[in-house]
């Protein structure tokens, strides 16, 4: 077992030297076949080619959507526990209040009747997330570790209550008709719709692009190596002069407007919101889907995202020896997470990048001029 | 002076630490501050740097009242503490917690300056300067801990225990560093076990003892005191 990972290792080391000593127009070259690959990936003319890749019991495209908001959504928390080390537990609901802020403004069935597009509620379900990661943190953030996670914990399961409890947020009975983004086809009918999840995949996956690029500029600039001095000696980087109050904060609300942003193309896509949808099991898989990728590293949390829904949905519809494995779909992830913490603590992604980073980044500095 | 502590004590709960300790530093100086375990030498360093609020009394660093300021900003005015048990950046590269050290200054050219001086006075870092922190041996951990707190270029250098767990000949030449940054124009306030050789190198020295300042004096005079070397200097 233990060679066998040693190669796999070796193979991934070997891989990532190759990467970073390719030229940059191989790196961008394939880079871009990556993206173009996953936004090919949702078309059965492309993914019929894949043998089991794709999953059997559930709509490819739809699993891909959720795939993508797990994605988002670890690459957002990767930020407060993968760079800042703060360990939050409810992240799922800044997700909720993304969620909510749409259903409760767009949705005909809410009490407010504004009714209002989509696209306007946009910019204020994740402003509202953010503000909601600021009073949370302002508290919270100047105690240390367990706190935090308690707090968190706390929070996320509020959310919950007050949807399941609070008359205006409607519990069960929830919103429907939730409004979806604009956009026609030629012939005059919409992009987005309830029946083809491509489109909504697709722009999941774009804004995962722009958001990663702004997260990746972030960690590469002092607030990145604030955070990182943070996350492994907090009084040590208040020693070196480093506000960690203000960048704990920071990373904290930034992560909540990313899950915020989230919940509100969740709730485009889903049409109908309700309190089933923020389960707390959601805030663990997240933060099992950052470790399993590799906290602390943008590419293992978009790997780590991606693959927890994955690993989950891929199970349904799948029968052995007569026996649903859907059932067990979470003993399934629980024993992967096991094996992993066991095998590779660190992650799927190594996080020796940054030592190796730093070099690059030098090289760039020289390259770049 | 450039450090006035007047009557500061300070509260870990309900226990007190501090008891009204009052000391100042000038500018030049090595000012040494010995005293038993638990005497609380790193609780007065703690509260200079401000990483622990003071329950009473006044800070004050070149005759502004820093008592209530963030200890982040205390950098910025020039003040920096490598702290006890070497608080190093385990994941960082020895350059990179060198860099950390300049993380409130901006000017490049001066920043480049310091690293070379930084790795001219720790030879064994700049041999090292890629390796992670947290894979350094305890002595090398020591000297980027100075190194790093060297870096912001501070007016006061506030060292809690340099020579902790060093080996005989290395406690030596850390000390012998320690002078030559006093003598580059740093003032030092140094928190020493190592007694005999702190207030062989300081020029005036504190015994702290519960909490309370019970001597103070030069360096030379409290080397020669009876009753700091029946305490500290373990003479028979
Ligand atoms: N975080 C804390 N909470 C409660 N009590 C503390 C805390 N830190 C220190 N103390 C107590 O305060 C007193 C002074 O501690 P301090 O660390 O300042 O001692 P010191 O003189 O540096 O000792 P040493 O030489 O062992 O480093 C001790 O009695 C210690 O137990
Ligand atoms: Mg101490």
């Amino acid at each position: 077992m233990t060679t066998v990972l040693e190669k796999v290792r070796a193979g991934r080391e070997a891989a990532g030297e190759r990467w970073r000593g390719a030229p940059r127009w191989v790196r961008w070259v394939l880079l871009a076949a990556v993206i173009a690959f996953f936004y090919a990936l949702p078309n059965k003319e492309f993914y019929q080619w894949l043998g089991p890749i794709p999953t059997t019991g559930s709509n490819f495209g739809q699993v891909l959507f959720m795939m993508s908001i797990y994605v988002l959504l670890a690459v957002g928390l990767n930020i407060v526990v993968g760079f800042a080390g703060l360990l939050d537990l409810g992240y799922f609901g800044f997700f909720a209040v993304g969620a909510y802020t749409v259903a409760v403004l767009t949705s005909p069935s809410s009490d407010l009747k504004t009714v209002w597009p989509w696209l306007t509620v946009l910019p204020i379900g994740v402003a509202l997330a953010l503000v909601s990661g600021v009073l949370l943190g302002l508290p919270t953030l100047r105690l240390r570790g367990d706190y935090l996670a308690i707090v968190t914990l706390g929070f996320a399961e509020m959310i919950r209550l007050t949807a399941t409890s609070a008359g205006f947020l409607r519990g069960q009975r929830g919103f429907n008709q939730i409004p979806h983004p604009p956009g026609e086809h030629a012939d005059g009918t919409p992009i987005f719709g309830v029946l083809d999840a491509r489109p909504y995949y697709w722009l999941v996956l774009t804004l995962i692009i722009l958001v990663v690029l702004g997260v990746r500029n972030l960690t590469r600039s002092r607030v990145g190596r604030a955070w990182i001095s943070i996350r492994e000696d907090e009084d040590a980087a208040q020693l070196m002069g480093v506000p960690t109050f203000k960048f704990k904060l920071w990373a904290f609300a930034s992560g909540a407007a990313i899950g915020g942003l989230a919940g509100v193309l969740f709730a485009g896509k889903q049409n109908f919101v309700n309190n089933q949808s923020f389960e707390l099991l959601n805030s663990i898989i997240i933060l099992a889907a950052v470790i399993l990728g590799g906290s602390g590293n943008i590419l293992g949390a978009i790997v780590g995202g991606g693959l927890a829904y994955y690993l989950i949905e891929r199970f349904r519809g799948v029968e052995l020896f007569g026996i649903e494995l859907y059932e067990y779909r979470f003993m399934f992830f629980g024993l992967c997470l096991i094996v992993m913490m066991i095998y590779r603590p660190q992650g799927l992604i190594a996080n020796r990048r940054r030592a190796a980073e730093f070099k690059d980044r030098r090289k760039e500095v020289i390259v770049g001029g | 002076m450039l450090l006035e502590i007047d009557d500061v004590s300070l509260l870990y709960g309900r226990i007190q630490a501090l008891h009204g300790i009052s000391l100042q530093v000038d500018e030049g100086e090595i000012v040494a501050l010995i005293g038993a375990n638990g005497a609380g030498k790193s609780t007065t360093m703690r509260a200079i740097s401000g990483i622990r609020p003071v329950a009473g009394g006044r800070i004050l660093f070149n005759g502004e009242d820093i008592t209530k300021l963030r200890a982040d900003l205390r950098v910025r005015r020039g003040l920096c503490q490598a702290p006890e048990g070497r608080g190093i950046f385990p994941g960082m590269t020895v350059l990179e917690n060198l860099d950390m050290g300049a993380y409130t200054r901006r000017d490049r050219a001066g920043i480049a300056q310091d690293l070379d001086r930084v790795l001219n006075l720790f030879p064994r870092l700049a041999e090292r300067r890629k390796q992670p922190g947290g894979t350094l041996s305890g002595g090398e951990q020591q000297m980027l801990a100075v190194g790093r707190a060297l870096m912001s270029r501070p007016k006061l250098l506030l060292l809690d225990e340099p020579s902790m767990g060093l080996a005989p000949m290395l406690i030596q030449q850390i000390f012998t560093i320690i002078t030559e940054i006093n003598e580059q124009g740093t003032t030092v306030l140094l928190v020493e076990q190592n007694a005999q050789q702190a207030l062989a190198r300081a020029h005036r020295a504190y015994v702290l003892e519960t909490g309370r300042i019970v001597k103070s004096g030069t360096g030379e005079e409290l080397l020669h005191d009876p009753s700091v070397k029946d305490a500290y200097l373990g003479v028979a």
